[in-house]
């Protein structure tokens, strides 16, 4: 009997184990489901602006729209013009650079390039009334145009040209009794067309989102979550919470996952774990562009080709613009696998006036970050490459006037003639031109943040944890498991189990040899 | 000749729950590794946590089995013999020569395998657990966040996890083809299944006990 006591009870122990490990029950509710609980319920407002009657009345110039709003909203305006929507300029801590201010207005890009000079055209998305140039009053609040946000009617647009005024075409008094919470179209006007065109700057903001279903974006699709910006995007007294690193650079009021989802919603510890050096992003977002393509590349250098003295466009078979006079070369590309990069959520910019060498790609923004630094995630980006003019003596990003009416005012959109474009642009925000322009490579990144897939397409683990084409295959600065080995250690280990291969052979032959003359 | 119970019900248990486990993890393990495809990476992590865990159950058994049946003064070293038993291993084998150790219930490991058995025992499996171990704890979630241990990175855990399992993996192909070096080819498997074996009655190996 008492020989089958102990195995008895380590037969019960691995028993007991084994059970255990294959019936492990969660019945908790996971945050998922009390996320939808939450946002399936949608708010309904609590005023109707159309039966005020302020509201009721003609309305001849949009500001006395905002005068209107600010009657009642008294207070509102001063929290808009603390906004970066209205400054396009944040007051930033950048390493190395001190406490800078920095935003659209001296911060350049490797698409159109930059405002200044062209605020005509870029200022069509301010969220004001006339910045038409640098004398721009940003103190008047009648120029805060509440309606770009809070139009619910959908029939406000803004004008072509007009430097963020609304299109003649707008019947103001309709507007202005249909405001309320924002919605997708109205984020959407701007936010899906940066850099002039439908889903040309992020890849992962585009004109399907205003309508979309669950395997392009699970969280705005109407099939899905059905969210609006502002969902994730909060905010309090005019300031949204979440900023693009194409602008910004501390690591502050940032709109995340874990927000709502927290930093463990898996079931499976070992894919929780993941979460303290990879974002939600890199396996949830296994690619961008999804409807419509993004513009990859844009070459600058390539543009100014006229046709019978007229620009000219190329198209692809999609539609997409491969050749404008007026701009250069693009490349288009959709269903795009992101790049990957760390990031501790930090950035550094290209500011206006900063020297810099064009022998290697010039680093539009700069996003921070390292294995090392336990801040850092690995995150999805889109990276943007351009061939953009650069001055060779002065070591500088040149800032063109592309813009302009008419002919003969130095825009390069209508004179085609980069030198009075540059000297133009230069003159205008005070910086040296040296007469010389070359086109210098620029590299810009993008972190890309939306178009979240439904889970089941989620980046499986061996999409990563491989040795051949793994998606972050590109950062050397850890080890990974399935990616990485230590080439004498494998070399070692292989020898030693061919050495034992062999001794045995060898070792088993001779003695099957000899058991023979025996 | 005499038949007597060499291997008990538990160390036969724990031989073959032992081997069973190895291969899996080195299955599930070289998996991970990148080095093959067979359940695919996730499952693969997967079971090899459940088989290191298991592991680790059997090895606490083993441990206690170990000392309260005093089975663990067979793993002591000696001197006495080692030279003739290489020599065995290297010529007196060919030559059919007698093995020069006696195999009996109370000394079951010749003194090369005293010295084998003892480095896997103190050396490799110790190596191999304290560095699975921090391959799956140096981070850990807990409440809603994740933790860690001050380990910069995998690096050096991994490294030597898998040096671990390539010394183990050459351990079994000597270890498969030595059993075949017993009083028959087949004799030391068959003990290893039934328990017993044929053994020469004799009084206590003189060299075995000091």
């Amino acid at each position: 009997m008492k020989r089958f006591i102990i195995p008895g009870i380590a037969l019960t122990i691995f028993a007991l184990y084994f059970i255990s490990t294959i019936t492990k029950n969660n019945v908790e509710q996971t945050p998922t489901a009390s996320l939808k609980e939450r946002f399936s319920k949608k708010e309904n407002p609590s005023v109707d602006h159309s039966k005020f009657t302020q509201l009721q009345r003609k309305f001849v110039k949009p500001q006395d729209v905002t005068a209107a709003c600010i009657d009642c909203h008294n207070e509102r305006h001063l929290e808009v013009m603390k906004s970066s929507h209205w400054n396009w300029e944040r007051e930033e801590y950048i390493e190395g650079r001190g406490i800078r201010y920095v935003g659209k207005k001296n911060i350049l890009n490797n698409f159109c390039i930059g405002i200044n000079t062209n605020e005509q055209s870029c200022n069509k998305c301010h969220i004001g009334y006339g910045w038409g140039d640098k004398n721009f009053d940003f103190t008047n609040p009648n120029n805060v145009d509440c309606l770009a946000c809070h139009d619910n009617s959908d029939t406000y647009v803004k004008q072509s040209g007009g430097a963020g005024m609304p299109d003649p075409s707008v019947n103001l008094s309709l507007v202005a009794q249909k405001v309320g919470r924002p919605t997708k179209s109205n984020c959407g006007t701007c936010h899906f067309f940066g850099g002039g065109g439908n889903n040309v700057k992020h890849g992962d903001l585009e004109k399907a989102l205003f309508d979309t279903r669950r395997d392009i974006d699970v969280h705005m699709a109407s099939d899905g979550g059905n969210l609006e910006c502002v969902d994730c995007h909060k905010t309090e007294k005019h300031q949204m919470l979440g900023k693009v690193y194409s602008l910004s650079s501390m690591n502050r009021n940032r709109s995340t996952c874990e927000q709502c989802h927290t930093e463990t919603p898996h079931e499976n510890e070992v894919i929780n774990e993941h979460s303290m050096k990879v974002a939600c992003q890199t396996c949830h977002i296994p690619e961008y562009a999804k409807v419509n393509s993004t513009k990859m590349e844009w070459d600058w250098s390539t543009a100014g080709k006229l046709v019978d003295g007229k620009p000219v466009e190329v198209k692809d078979s999609l539609g997409n613009i491969t050749y404008a006079s007026i701009k250069g070369s693009f490349v288009w590309k959709r269903n795009v696998r992101p790049e990957y990069v760390w990031f501790n959520g930090t950035a550094s910019h290209y500011l206006t006036g900063d020297t810099v060498s064009a022998d290697t790609p010039i680093q539009m923004n700069q996003l921070h970050g390292s294995y090392a630094d336990p801040d850092s995630k690995i995150i999805p980006v889109k990276v943007h490459r351009a061939k953009q003019p650069y001055d060779p003596i002065n070591k500088t990003i040149i800032q063109p006037k592309t813009f302009a009416n008419k002919e003969g005012e130095g825009g390069f959109w209508k004179d085609f003639n980069w030198q009075s474009s540059i000297q133009h642009g230069m003159d205008y925000i005070g910086l040296p031109y040296s007469g010389q322009y070359t086109f210098a490579k620029t590299e810009m990144y993008w972190p890309i943040n939306h178009m979240v897939s439904p889970k089941t397409k989620a980046v499986a683990c061996k999409e990563c944890h491989t040795r051949e084409n793994s998606r972050v295959g590109a950062l050397r600065d850890f080890y990974m498991p399935g990616r990485d080995y230590n080439a004498t250690v494998e070399a070692f280990g292989i020898g030693a189990i061919l050495v034992s291969l062999l001794g045995v052979g060898i070792h088993a032959t001779v003695r099957i040899v000899s058991k023979k003359k025996n | 000749m005499k038949k007597q119970l060499v291997y008990s019900r538990f160390n036969r248990f724990w031989h073959w729950m032992q081997s069973a486990l190895i291969f899996f993890l080195a299955l599930t393990g070289f998996e991970i590794h990148g080095a093959l495809n067979f359940f695919g990476f996730a499952q693969a992590v997967t079971y090899h946590n459940i088989a290191a865990s298991m592991f680790l159950v059997l090895i606490t058994l083993a441990i206690f089995w170990h000392f309260t049946t005093g089975e663990w003064k067979q793993y002591l070293p000696t001197r006495q013999h080692l030279r003739s038993q290489i020599e065995y291993y290297l010529t007196g084998i060919f030559r059919n020569a007698p093995h020069p150790t006696r195999k009996t219930a109370l000394t079951k490991l010749n003194p090369l395998q005293r010295l084998v058995y003892l480095a896997l025992k103190i050396l490799v499996i110790p190596v191999m657990v304290i560095s699975g171990l921090l391959y799956i704890y140096y981070r850990y979630p807990q409440s809603s966040g994740i933790q860690s241990l001050n380990i910069d990175g995998l690096q050096t855990i991994a490294i030597l996890h898998t040096a671990g399992a390539f010394f183990l993996i050459s351990f079994i192909i000597a270890h498969l083809y030595l059993i075949t070096t017993g009083q028959s080819a087949t004799s030391n498997l068959k003990a290893m299944i039934t328990g017993y074996e044929e053994l020469e009655e004799s009084k206590l190996y003189k060299g075995n006990r000091e």
